[in-house]
């Protein structure tokens, strides 16, 4: 290479790193990912602590209980979810999300820590009411469009995929350090969950 | 070495990448990361909340089960409790001597191999975990995302319990039994310390 490509080729490359460094701030949300509603959906959910962690408190508890536990709250709460969302996209906005959130926190993750033996049926009443008030709060969020109600479907799908994934991942759990070690974690959601209480409360 | 031609084409390309790069499109919600590093870094960024969380994972090792996963899940559950009394400003007195306490009680029962009943081991531990918690809340940096701070800072906690317990497991070697024991009397010392640091 001669001296004169190589220069050129250097001021080449710091135009390229210029470039590069002039980029804007990040201004969005990922409610767009631009990939359409579905994924729209999806990803709210992945990425709202908020909603993601009762979700998988349900599945830690619903594994802990069992393969017939698991399959009952993997149908019933996305399927609630869904419902909720679609009632929640013409209701106005509700501000109580921490609240709520707090308090899921504290129940489901007190229910895993404390490994209780639950009925099928209260962990599908459990399950439903979740999925209806979690779903419910993410609806008003949205607010109605045709793209928001397509987005209902992604997060009905990501909370099956969760759900089935780490219910699944309990079930399976033989040795006794697999399951307190779950139980542990329930702890964390629990703490996680009365230290928001005591932000909310704060304001 | 690269041959020119294709050095030359991959830096037009990357020059063509940046030129037309898009807006970035990444950001969950302001300040969420931040909320979740910050609470992550704060139990262990200081040497006294980390002596004593360490401490509980020894002491629990070293009880054996139920102890081993008891004492792990009742302090961040207190702890939080404490944070809370924090977070709404109810005071507790005597944090920064409850802290220190809690390093010299944790140190010399590991030390000392004390073998109370679980409830009063517990009990122990989640009166100690009130004075971490609410020193917790208390110092809590404005602008935090809420749940990722708290979320952040339980983990950490569980992660020192855990280290504590994966040390404390060579209790069962013979030569272990002392190595756990001259940690515990290095954490109490360390509690000693920071007992002099609060008191002077």
């Amino acid at each position: 290479m001669t001296r004169s490509s190589t220069l050129r080729l250097r001021a080449g490359i710091v135009a390229m790193l210029v470039f590069a460094s002039g980029c804007g701030p990040a201004e969005a949300h990922l409610n767009a990912t631009g990939m359409g509603p579905i994924y729209d959906g999806l990803v709210h959910f992945l990425t709202s602590p908020e909603d993601l962690v009762p979700a998988l408190a349900l599945g830690l508890l619903a594994g802990l209980r069992g393969a017939p536990y698991g399959r009952r709250a993997m149908f019933t709460l996305p399927a609630a979810w869904l419902l909720g969302s679609l009632f929640g996209l013409s209701a106005a906005l509700v501000s109580a999300g921490t609240l709520w959130a707090s308090l899921w926190f504290m129940l489901l993750g007190g229910l895993v820590v404390a490994d209780a033996k639950l009925s099928l049926r209260s962990v599908t009443a459990l399950s439903a009411l979740l999925g209806i008030v979690h779903g419910y709060l993410n609806g008003t969020g949205m607010g109605f469009s045709p793209q928001s109600v397509v987005a209902t479907l992604g997060l009905a799908a990501a909370v099956f995929v969760l759900v089935v994934l780490v219910a699944a991942l309990v079930v399976q759990l033989r040795a006794q350090w697999g399951r307190i070690a779950v139980r542990v974690g329930g702890s964390w959601i629990a703490a996680s969950g009365l230290l928001m209480l005591g932000w909310f409360i704060r304001g | 070495m690269m041959p020119t031609a294709k050095l030359r084409s991959i830096a037009v390309l990357g020059m063509l990448t940046a030129v037309w790069a898009p807006s970035a499109l990444a950001h969950v919600l302001q300040g969420e990361a931040y909320g979740f590093v910050t609470g992550f870094l704060h139990p262990i960024s200081g040497a006294d909340h980390v002596l004593a969380m360490v401490a509980v994972g020894l002491w629990g090792a070293q009880l054996g089960a139920p102890a081993i996963w008891v004492l792990p899940v009742a302090f961040p559950l207190v702890m939080a409790m404490g944070g809370m009394l924090g977070f709404l400003g109810v005071p507790l007195p005597g944090v920064e001597y409850g802290i220190a306490a809690s390093a010299i009680v944790l140190g010399a029962a590991v030390a000392f191999e004390a073998r109370p009943s679980l409830v009063i081991a517990a009990l122990v531990v989640g009166c100690f975990a009130l004075f971490h918690g609410h020193a917790h809340g208390t110092e809590l940096p404005p602008g935090q995302s809420a749940l990722l701070y708290s979320m952040g800072f339980v983990i950490a906690t569980g992660c020192l319990h855990a280290v504590g317990i994966g040390i404390g497991t060579v209790h069962r070697r013979p030569w272990g039994r002392q190595l756990l024991r001259v940690a515990g009397t290095v954490v109490a010392a360390g509690g000693i310390f920071f007992m002099w640091q609060a008191v002077a």
